[in-house]
C-alpha cells in the first residue's frame, strides 16, 4: 500500500467490509478525509466506489469496520442519520424535484414551518444566502428547478446539503452531466465550499479534473484500498493507473482460436453518427469475431450499439449486414435481418418479468414459429428446453416465471432468445452486469462458443479487463469517437485506461 | 396469461412440482377464476334466498344474460386494451355513435335497397375507424391513452348528437328487428353473439401471435420493441379491435332497443373497465383473462338483477358496485404480491 502524509482527519473509515449474498463488494477499505480538502476517490468499475459511498450515505450497512467523525465512532443506520451527522451525498442522478421551486427543493423534508404552515419568506431569504455562499446569486428561490440546467440543479443539490449543515459532501461523477463551461462553474463552487472548511469526496474518472481541483487521492481496487492519501501534485498518472489495474482477475476467459483471414465480414458500420452523442463510427465484425468497445459511462458506447440495432435512429452513416444496408431506426428490420441485442438493463429492456422463461426465450421468434397467426407453443417449449439444456440454464424448468431466475440465468435466457431466433450478429451491452462471479466465466464461454459457430459479436463493457479478455479486436471509445483500435493481444489495460481517461481532455 | 394452457410436457421436474403446487392453487391463474365463480355463486345464492322463484327461473336467467351481452362485448375489447397496458374511455360513446350512424336516413335507405346487414356493417366500420383514430394518436402521436380516449369520449358523443340532432332514430327494417328477436335453442341471439365474441376473444388472446404480442407489450413494451415486435403498429390494432367490439355492441344495442340515439352507452366504459378489472386482468397490463372478464360482467349483471328483484334503489346499487370494485382490486394486489415474492 502506498501511503501519503496524514493530517488530523474529519472523517475516518477503517477496514470497511461489505458482503452481499455471493459477493464481497468491499474487503477492507480505508479512507480519511481532512477538513477543507477535495479528496478524490479513484477506481475502475466494480472496484467498490459506489458501495463505499452508499455505506457513507447510510444506504448500506457495513459488515465490518469503523467510521469516525471528529475522532468519535459513529453509526449510520439510515440515510437521515447520514444527514444528521453532516454527511451529504450527491448522486449522479440528481435527486431534485423538477416541479418544485428552488427554495422548496432545498428545504424538502425539513421545511421551515410553524404550526404546520411553511414559512416561505424565511425559506426564500435563507435560500438567497445559500446561493450567495455558493457564488450563484442569479438562481432565485422562486425559480422552478425543472427550468434550470443540469449545472443549476447541481448547485441546488449542493445548497440543500449546506442547508443541512453538511461538513462532508460526496460527489459522484458530478461533471458527467455537464459541458465544459459548466464544469468551470462547478469547480468554483467546490472551491467556495472547501474554503469554508467543508470536505469534498470527489469521484471522477477524468484525471484532468482531478489534477485541477483534487488535493489527495485514494485508489480502490477489488474492494480494497490500494493507494491512500496520495498527493495529487506529486503522483504520476502512470502510478495511478498501475494501482487501478492489476492482473488478478478471478474469472477465466475462453481461448481465442483466432479469426481466419478469409472469414466474411458480417457487420459493417460506416460513418455512423447520432446527433451530438457520437459521430463517425466505423467498424467491421467478421464471422466468428468478437469486437469489443471499451469506454467510460457516457462515452457513447451503449448508444453506438443501440443505433446499430435501430433502437435509435442514426443521423448519419450506414449499417450493413452481409452486404445489405439496414433501414435506419427500425429494430424490426434489424431483427429480421439477423441482428440480436442483449441490452444493458436486462430487467427493463430485455425481459417480460412475469412471463414464463420459454415465452421470454421465444419473444423474438414466436411469430415465426406460429402458423398463420396461431401460436405453436409446443415448438416454443421444445426450442426453449433445448436451449436451456445447451446453456445449462438453472433451474431447467422453462415454465417458471423469469423473475425468479438469477441475473446470470436471465442473461442466458437472453442469449437463448437470439440462439432460437438464429442471428448472425449479436450485440451485447454489459453482458455480465448483475451476473455473479461464478456465472461470468460461463457467459464468456458461451459468447465465445457462439462466435466459433460463426456469429459476429459486438460487445460493450465498462469493465476493461472484460473487453480485453473476451474480444479479438478492441475499439476504445471516448467522447463519442473511436480513438483507438487494436487487436486485444496488442493492447493492455493500462493503455486502454490511459486512452479513455486522457481522451476526454482533448 | 390466465387460462390453463396446454398440458406441460411431463418431464421429471414438472411432475415433482405438481404435488407441491396444490396448496398455492388458489392464488394461481385457475384459482383466480375459481374465486370469481365462487363470488358469482354466492350472489346467486343470495338471489335465490331473497328472490325465490322470481330469481331462479329460466326466464330471469335469460333476462340477465341478455342484459350482460352488450356490455360484455365491450368488455372483451377492453380486456385487450387493458392487457396491453392501455385504457379506452371512449367505448361507451363510440358505441352510441355507431347506433346513430347505423340508423341515419342514408344508411337505412341503403339497407332497404340491399340488406339489413348493411346497418350492422356500418356500425362495425364506424366503431373500428374510431378505434383506429384512438390507436393512431396513441401509438404514433405518443399521447397517453387516458387523454386520447377521453377526447374521443367527448367528440364521439358530440358527433352522435350532431348527426342525430338529438333525436331518437327508429330502426325501420322489420327483418333487422326480427333477427335480433330470434332465440335459437331458447337462448336470445344477443347472448349467442356475446358467447361467440367471448370464444373468439379467448382464442385471440391465448392462442394467436396477436394475443402474445398484446401480453408482451403490456408486460414490458421496451423489451418487446427491442425483441423486434412492432409495438406502435400493434397498439394501433388493439384500439381498432376495441372500436370493432364497440361497433358490434352498437349493432346489438340497436337490436335490443330498436332505436339509435346519442345517449346509448352513457358511462358504459366505466362498467366495462370495472368488469375487466374485477375479472382479474391487471390494470397495469401484462396479464389478461377473457374468462375472468365474462365472469366479471356476469357478477355485475346478476348483482343488479338481485337488487332490482328486491326493489333496492339504483343509488344503493351504485354504492354496492363501488365496494365490489375496491374489494376485487385489493384482492388482486394481494395475489400479485404473493406471486412476486415466490
Amino acid at each position: 500500500m502506498v501511503t501519503g502524509d496524514p493530517t488530523a482527519p474529519l472523517l475516518e473509515m477503517q477496514g470497511i467490509v461489505k458482503h452481499f449474498p455471493g459477493a464481497k463488494a468491499l474487503d477492507g477499505v480505508d479512507l480519511d478525509v481532512v477538513p477543507g480538502e477535495v479528496h478524490c476517490l479513484l477506481g475502475q468499475n466494480g472496484a467498490g466506489k459506489s458501495t463505499l459511498i452508499k455505506v457513507l450515505a447510510g444506504a448500506h450497512q457495513p459488515t465490518a469496520g469503523t467510521i469516525r467523525l471528529d475522532g468519535e465512532q459513529i453509526r449510520i443506520p439510515h440515510p437521515v442519520a447520514a444527514l444528521e451527522h453532516g454527511i451529504a451525498t450527491m448522486y449522479q442522478e440528481l435527486d431534485v424535484v423538477d416541479g418544485l421551486t428552488v427554495a422548496e427543493n432545498i428545504y424538502l423534508g425539513h421545511e421551515l414551518a410553524s404550526a404546520g404552515f411553511t414559512q416561505r419568506r424565511q425559506a426564500a431569504a435563507r435560500t438567497r444566502r445559500l446561493m450567495e455562499r455558493l457564488g450563484h446569486p442569479e438562481i432565485g428561490p422562486h425559480q422552478e428547478v425543472g427550468a434550470l440546467s443540469a449545472a443549476g440543479k447541481q448547485v441546488v443539490s449542493m445548497a440543500r446539503a449546506l442547508s443541512r449543515d453538511a461538513r462532508v459532501i460526496v460527489m459522484d461523477e458530478p461533471s458527467a452531466v455537464l459541458d465544459s463551461g459548466e464544469v468551470d462553474n462547478l469547480f468554483r463552487v467546490v472551491e467556495e465550499l472547501t474554503a469554508q472548511g467543508i470536505a469534498i469526496i470527489y469521484i471522477s474518472h477524468r484525471l484532468e479534473e482531478i489534477r485541477r481541483i483534487g488535493d489527495r487521492i485514494t485508489v480502490l481496487k477489488d474492494g480494497m484500498t490500494v493507494g491512500r492519501n496520495l498527493p495529487v501534485a506529486s503522483t504520476s498518472t502512470d502510478e495511478l493507473i498501475k494501482l487501478m489495474t492489476g492482473k488478478d482477475v478471478e474469472y477465466a476467459f475462453p481461448e481465442r482460436p483466432g479469426v481466419p483471414q478469409d472469414a466474411p465480414v458480417r457487420l459493417e458500420v460506416d460513418g455512423l453518427g447520432l446527433g451530438d452523442t457520437f459521430r463517425d463510427v466505423s467498424l467491421t465484425v467478421r464471422a466468428g469475431e468478437i469486437v469489443g468497445l471499451a469506454g467510460l459511462v457516457g462515452s457513447g458506447r451503449s448508444e453506438i450499439l443501440e443505433t446499430v440495432y435501430g433502437a435509435r435512429r442514426a443521423t448519419a452513416g450506414t449499417v450493413t449486414l452481409d452486404g445489405r444496408t439496414l433501414r435506419r431506426g427500425s429494430v424490426a428490420a434489424a431483427v429480421s435481418a439477423g441482428i440480436g441485442l442483449a441490452p444493458e438493463e436486462r430487467k427493463s429492456q430485455g425481459l417480460v418479468l412475469d412471463e414464463p422463461v420459454y415465452r421470454n426465450v421465444t419473444l423474438a421468434s414466436f411469430a415465426r414459429m406460429a402458423r398463420a397467426g396461431w401460436l405453436d407453443e409446443r415448438a416454443e417449449r421444445k426450442a426453449s428446453q433445448e436451449q436451456a439444456a445447451a446453456l445449462d440454464l438453472r433451474p431447467r424448468d422453462v415454465e417458471r416465471s423469469i423473475r425468479t431466475l438469477s441475473g446470470g440465468n436471465q442473461q442466458k435466457a437472453m442469449l437463448a432468445r437470439w440462439l432460437v431466433h438464429g442471428c448472425d450478429v449479436l450485440l451485447l451491452d454489459e453482458p455480465t452486469r448483475g451476473v455473479d462471479v461464478g456465472a461470468r466465466s460461463e457467459i464468456y464461454a458461451l459468447v465465445r462458443r457462439l462466435a466459433d459457430a460463426g456469429t459476429a459479436v459486438l460487445v460493450v463493457s465498462s469493465e476493461i479487463p472484460e473487453v480485453l479478455g473476451l474480444a479479438d479486436q478492441v475499439l476504445v471509445v471516448s467522447d463519442g469517437r473511436v480513438v483507438h483500435s487494436a487487436p486485444a493481444q496488442e493492447i493492455d489495460e493500462h493503455q486502454v485506461l490511459d486512452l479513455v481517461m486522457e481522451g476526454t481532455s482533448a | 396469461m390466465t387460462e390453463p394452457t396446454a398440458v406441460p410436457p411431463a418431464d421429471m421436474e414438472t411432475k415433482k412440482e405438481g404435488r407441491t403446487r396444490l396448496p398455492s392453487l388458489l392464488s394461481g391463474p385457475a384459482g383466480r377464476n375459481v374465486g370469481l365463480v365462487l363470488a358469482l355463486a354466492l350472489i346467486c345464492v343470495v338471489g335465490v334466498i331473497t328472490g325465490g322463484e322470481r330469481f331462479a327461473s329460466i326466464d330471469n336467467l335469460m333476462v340477465v344474460l341478455r342484459l350482460a351481452s352488450v356490455i360484455g362485448v365491450l368488455a372483451i375489447g377492453m380486456t385487450f386494451v387493458i392487457t396491453s397496458g392501455g385504457i379506452d374511455l371512449s367505448v361507451g360513446s363510440v358505441m352510441g355513435l355507431t347506433t346513430v350512424w347505423a340508423t341515419t336516413w342514408a344508411t337505412q335507405a341503403m339497407a332497404d335497397d340491399l340488406h339489413w346487414v348493411v346497418m350492422v356493417f356500418t356500425a362495425m366500420a364506424v366503431g373500428t375507424v374510431a378505434g383506429l383514430v384512438n390507436g393512431a394518436i396513441i401509438a404514433y402521436g405518443r399521447v397517453v391513452p387516458f387523454i386520447t380516449t377521453l377526447a374521443m369520449l367527448a367528440s364521439a358523443r358530440g358527433l352522435a348528437e350532431m348527426i342525430s340532432n338529438r333525436q331518437t332514430q327508429r330502426v325501420q327494417s322489420d327483418a333487422f328487428i326480427e333477427f335480433f328477436r330470434l332465440e335459437p335453442l331458447g337462448v336470445p341471439i344477443l347472448v349467442w353473439i356475446f358467447a361467440a365474441v367471448s370464444v373468439a376473444g379467448w382464442f385471440l388472446l391465448n392462442r394467436t401471435t396477436f394475443g402474445r404480442r398484446t401480453v408482451a407489450i403490456g408486460g414490458n413494451a421496451e423489451a418487446s420493441r427491442l425483441a423486434g415486435i412492432k409495438v406502435q403498429r400493434h397498439t394501433l390494432y388493439i384500439y381498432g379491435l376495441a372500436g370493432l367490439t364497440a361497433g358490434i355492441a352498437g349493432a346489438m344495442m340497436l337490436g335490443r332497443t330498436t332505436a339509435g340515439t346519442s345517449t346509448h352507452g352513457m358511462l358504459w366504459e366505466l362498467e366495462a373497465i370495472a368488469a375487466v378489472v374485477v375479472g382479474g386482468t391487471l390494470l397495469i397490463g401484462g396479464r389478461g383473462t377473457i374468462v375472468g372478464t365474462v365472469v366479471g360482467v356476469l357478477i355485475f349483471t346478476v348483482l343488479t338483477n338481485v337488487f332490482t328483484i328486491n326493489n333496492m334503489s339504483t343509488s344503493a346499487q351504485l354504492v354496492a358496485k363501488g365496494a365490489i370494485i375496491v374489494a376485487a382490486v385489493l384482492l388482486q394486489q394481494r395475489f400479485a404480491n404473493r406471486s412476486k415474492s415466490t
